[in-house]
């Protein structure tokens, strides 16, 4: 257990400043600002609308797509060329997963709610970045919802067990477990599970529960955005 | 979101009385069968059947300047191709979602569990490094590619043996005596969730039911060193619990075949 002082001074248990915000993107159905330490991510969300290419469409339901980006000069080292890179298009499919048991479309038969997720700055915890933004956005855009997702990633770095990890704990020079995990607080369930690394099977149950517990303390920050906007433009309302 | 289709239903009420549509038990693998250098021109290869799903994995070798940020170790990539030949559900074209996944997956398991040495496949630091590439082609595709993808990759990297290198150019024609520095097995399972019951090695038939998979690699001392969710359905920490324990016991089977 040599990593006992974490990089940036930050606890075991302690998740990097949040700033989150309803409402940003003016064109969008709904939209949100999900900021996590320096891991910036906007998410937009356009629909119910019309999906093409028809074949696609599935008459006894809407259907969710997510597009998750990284702006190429987001990342930690060189320029990234513009366009979806396999890890992009896992992370697009991971994220439609992580929000898909918390959505009902079936209001809307044969028709797309398109999430957009794009980052302009990136420390680590991306991908949870985009589902915690992605939630606000689509409970902003009046998408008839469950509950909230929250994500954010745990895992272990030289054995410690330590919540949001940041880049230079990723990369650390030690043995590292990266586990990203989304939650639904309602029915105490992931809809987000990876791990990068090594770790025991109950170091690794031990450390989703810290997950979950930063999990809880993030709903309600994405859950304020949204009161705070709603509040303030009460007469935009209708 | 259980969705109310007649062969979900079918399925559910067989597993309810402990069996799958071909009379298997919930955790139980069909035949496994390993073979290994099936390609003369691959430096390693190996064709994985388990059951009638069929995957052939071929590792090349070649000399590469390494990658800035790590100057003294080797390369390691792994690609799949879910081939049009191998079922009627795959078109001709660049991978799609489903190969993608299943590519990544696998070289996560390989990565993440060190079982390559990448700084023993160092030739000059800074110029001069191994670069393995491992593709991953399906044959027959009968359910369950992950594990049987992760399992051809591990065989054919266990196949290879280094060409002569004489300093200046590789010789494939003439091979070294040398093999890759490997020194463990990862081996990936994914564990299927339908309704309450937890199933291995799900035929494409049983796919269309599935709430949730786990595909879990791991290497002989039981350490995980990739995890992998996929599926429409949430699942709990027990779920996940569970499913890591079905796992560790199916890849000690898994590992025998290699």
């Amino acid at each position: 257990m040599a990593y006992t002082k974490r990089v940036d001074g930050r606890k075991q248990k302690e998740i990097r400043p949040i700033t989150a915000q309803a409402g940003v993107i003016k064109n969008a159905d709904g939209s949100a600002y999900f900021k996590i330490g320096n891991t910036v991510a906007y998410a937009a969300v356009y629909g119910p609308r019309e999906l093409h290419p028809k074949f696609m469409q599935d008459p006894s339901t809407g259907i969710l797509r997510c597009n998750y980006n990284m702006m190429p000069f987001a990342g930690m080292g060189n320029r990234v060329r513009p366009g979806q890179n396999r890890r992009a298009k896992e992370i697009s499919m991971v994220t439609e997963k992580a929000l898909l048991p918390v959505v009902d479309l079936k209001e809307f038969p044969n028709a797309v709610v398109d999430v957009f997720i794009e980052l302009p700055q990136t420390d680590a915890g991306s991908r949870c970045a985009g589902i915690c933004a992605a939630s606000i956005a689509l409970a902003d855009a009046g998408i008839p919802m469950k509950d909230l997702v929250s994500a954010v990633s745990v895992g272990t770095v030289d054995g410690t067990i330590i919540v949001d990890l940041d880049y230079m704990e990723e990369a650390y020079d030690a043995s590292v477990a990266d586990i990203p995990i989304a939650y639904i607080p309602s029915t105490d369930e992931l809809s987000l599970l990876q791990m990068d690394g090594e770790i025991t099977k109950d170091t690794l149950l031990e450390a989703l529960e810290l997950g979950k517990q930063a999990c809880r303390e993030i709903i309600e920050i994405q859950k304020k955005a949204l009161k705070e906007k709603y509040l303030v433009s009460g007469e935009e309302n209708e | 979101m259980s969705k109310k289709n007649p062969v979900r239903e079918h399925i559910l009420k067989a597993l309810e009385k402990g069996v799958r549509p071909d009379g298997r038990a919930l955790t139980e693998y069909r035949p496994v069968e390993v073979t290994y250098g099936v390609s003369k021109t691959a430096e390693g290869s190996a064709i994985v059947k388990i059951g009638e799903t069929e995957v052939v994995a071929g590792a090349k070798l070649s000399i590469e300047v390494p990658f800035p940020d790590t100057p003294d170790e080797g390369i390691i990539m792994v690609n799949a191709e879910l081939l049009p030949l191998s079922s009627p559900r795959f078109e001709a074209g660049p991978p799609g979602i489903e190969a993608v996944e299943l590519a990544r997956v696998v070289d996560r398991g390989l990565r993440e569990s060190k079982a390559l040495d990448l700084k023993k496949l160092c030739i000059k630091k800074g110029e001069k490094v191994w670069s393995v590439s491992v593709d991953i082609c399906t044959l027959n595709d009968a359910g369950n590619l992950f594990d049987a993808a992760g399992l051809a990759a591990i065989a054919a990297l266990q196949d290879a043996v280094l060409p002569s290198y004489d300093g200046a150019e590789i010789d494939y024609e003439n091979k070294s005596n040398e093999r890759l520095p490997l020194s463990k097995t990862p081996i990936p399972i994914t564990v299927l969730k339908i309704g309450d019951h937890f199933i291995v090695d799900a035929l494409q038939e049983e796919m269309t039911s599935v709430d949730a998979r786990l595909t879990v690699t791991t290497t002989a001392d039981g350490t995980i060193c990739s995890l992998q969710k996929g599926g429409d359905v949430a699942v709990t920490t027990a779920d996940i619990g569970k499913m890591i324990d079905i796992s560790l016991e199916q890849a000690k089977m898994l590992r025998e075949k290699l």
